[in-house]
């Protein structure tokens, strides 16, 4: 596949989204809702469950299946109050001392006018403040399209996973197109320049762990993908409160 | 070509500057006495990194750090090499933003001031680099940090690097926050993006200059998605003032007093 062609793959609605790997990755799943401050997000899914015997946080963000789903949930897309939703499971669980495992999979942050009078930009700042010090392990895996800003906001962590198919840009295809070249249609070249696939991005140490997904069933990737996050986690968990910080921060600080 | 009118146009008087508002043009000198704000019909215009720091820092203290560093154009992404060579003409700065330390008002302070002459301001590498520099420099000397933004955003052209830059700069930001000291942005027209997403909104206090355009999502881009009417003053800063992210709408002419009263609380 070339790039344009993973990216149509990772928004294929035959693809699963957020709440697939919830379910697969945990029984015990229980869904909380709410920011406290203004609203319930349905583009993003957040709540709490036991992986291998291990209290865990979980937060997706979640596009819907059906028509009518995939429009309440803003084809997860997340409003400020979404963000601040998660943020708000983040503290949860640094209180609990339970690691945050984040799903990231839609075109990006919520585009809309409500979006801006609550401070979209001021709510994605704040996650990417509050995540780098979070003092519990975070994991992110980009499930789908991670894009922008949107899905920074869920993936500052100490590892990021990237499905084979998924992609993770700073900015769309077709809208890099038609700004540079005013002209969505030349959406495959930007992809292509942007260079957003998951082997680039564990290349250039962005992405530290790609799961396979070629020749797989989703329930196969599902096992390889628990498996690895909590490898991650586990190994995570030993280290002391500071090394675990400074790792994180590191890996960031690092990137020119 | 360029270079040789930019010299010619250098350190001289009579350099114009247009107002886009009304389509008059003004001398920069007799700009400079109404704090760059068009006599005509009151618009603020922009102002480049050195008309800022000439305009913010007490005369001759500001030391300016990393100034030679420069963009590279890591993807080879198409058109970039083009851009940057057009953006080191027509500029006296080799980015986007320009850092250093300096004095307001007496006070020691590190300064940061975007520019959006520079590539609309927008932010790759580099920028997030000597960003992160002098919030680094501004932890080892315990020394509050003022930051002018103005922004186009993530520069698309160095992809991924420049969307990690948002949280690079966001992770020392939260630094400086956490050693106790003090962060103020001020933001110009127009912060958008990436930016606005990241060390625009992070200021312990945030000031912007009236009617400055201030917002995540384009506009266009929201209209053309929702199909909504934006409302009158959509993401200027009255919206913002109202909305309850921003502290401060101050004027251009009082902007200084403003900054120097809010070091010294902190000092
Ligand atoms: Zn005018």
């Amino acid at each position: 596949m070339n790039a344009y062609e993973k990216v149509q793959a990772a928004r294929s609605s035959s693809r699963p989204s957020g709440k697939f790997y919830i379910e697969h990755l945990t029984d015990s799943f229980i869904e909380l809702h709410g920011d406290r401050r203004f609203a319930d997000d349905p583009a993003i899914i957040g709540g709490i469950g036991m992986i291998d015997n291990i209290p865990v946080t979980l937060i997706a963000m979640e596009r819907g299946d059906k028509i009518d789903e995939r429009i309440s949930r803003s084809f997860g897309c997340p409003k400020p109050e979404g963000y601040r939703k998660a943020l708000r499971l983040m503290k949860q669980a640094e209180k609990f001392k339970r690691p945050v495992i984040c799903f990231i999979g839609s075109s990006g942050a919520n585009c809309g006018i409500g979006a801006e009078e609550r401070g979209q930009g001021e709510a994605i700042a704040e996650n990417l403040m509050e995540m780098m010090t979070l003092k519990t392990p975070i994991v992110s895996v980009v499930i789908g399209e991670g894009g922008s800003g949107g899905a920074l906001a869920l993936s500052v962590a100490d590892k990021l996973v990237m499905l084979e198919n998924s992609v993770y840009s700073v900015i769309s295809p077709e809208g890099c197109a038609s700004i540079l070249w005013k002209d969505a249609k030349k959406a495959d070249e930007a992809a292509e320049a942007l260079k957003l696939t998951a082997d680039y991005l564990k290349e250039q140490g962005i992405a530290d762990v790609i799961i396979e997904e070629s020749g797989k069933t989703n329930e196969e990737i599902c096992n390889n993908l628990k498996i690895t996050i909590m490898n991650i986690i586990k190994e995570n968990m030993k280290l002391p409160e500071k090394e675990l910080l400074t790792n994180r921060y590191n890996k960031y600080r690092d990137i020119i | 070509m360029l270079n040789k009118i930019k010299n010619i146009f250098k350190g001289s008087t009579d350099k114009m500057k247009l107002c886009k508002k009304c389509g008059k043009e003004f001398s920069v000198k007799e700009l400079e006495q109404s704090y760059m704000i068009c006599p005509e019909c009151g618009t603020y215009l922009r102002m480049n990194a050195d008309e800022r720091l000439d305009f913010i820092t007490d005369k001759g203290s500001f030391k300016e750090i990393d100034m030679d560093m420069q963009s590279k154009n890591r993807l080879e992404f198409p058109g970039y090499n083009e851009k940057l060579a057009k953006a080191l003409e027509t500029n006296d700065k080799k980015e986007a933003v320009t850092c250093g330390i300096c004095k307001i008002g007496g006070v020691k302070t590190a300064i940061f001031v975007m520019d959006s002459t520079f590539m609309m301001g927008s932010m790759g590498s580099v920028v997030g680099e000597k960003i992160t520099r002098l919030f680094e420099l501004a932890i080892e000397r315990e020394l509050p940090v003022v930051g002018f933004t103005t922004s186009g955003g993530a520069r698309m052209q160095e992809g991924i690097f420049s969307l990690m830059q948002m949280a690079k700069v966001s992770g020392v930001v939260k630094k400086h926050s956490d050693a106790g000291l003090l962060y103020i942005t001020v933001l110009t027209d127009p912060t958008t993006g990436g930016v606005t997403a990241s060390f625009a909104m992070e200021g312990d206090i945030i000031i912007a200059e009236p009617n400055a355009l201030v917002g995540f999502a384009g506009a266009r881009v929201i209209e053309q998605t929702t199909g909504e009417k934006l409302p009158e003053g959509f993401q200027r800063s009255e919206f913002l003032l109202k909305h309850g992210f921003v502290d401060i709408i101050e004027e251009r002419s009082k902007l200084k007093d403003c900054i120097v009263s809010l070091l010294k609380i902190h000092s």
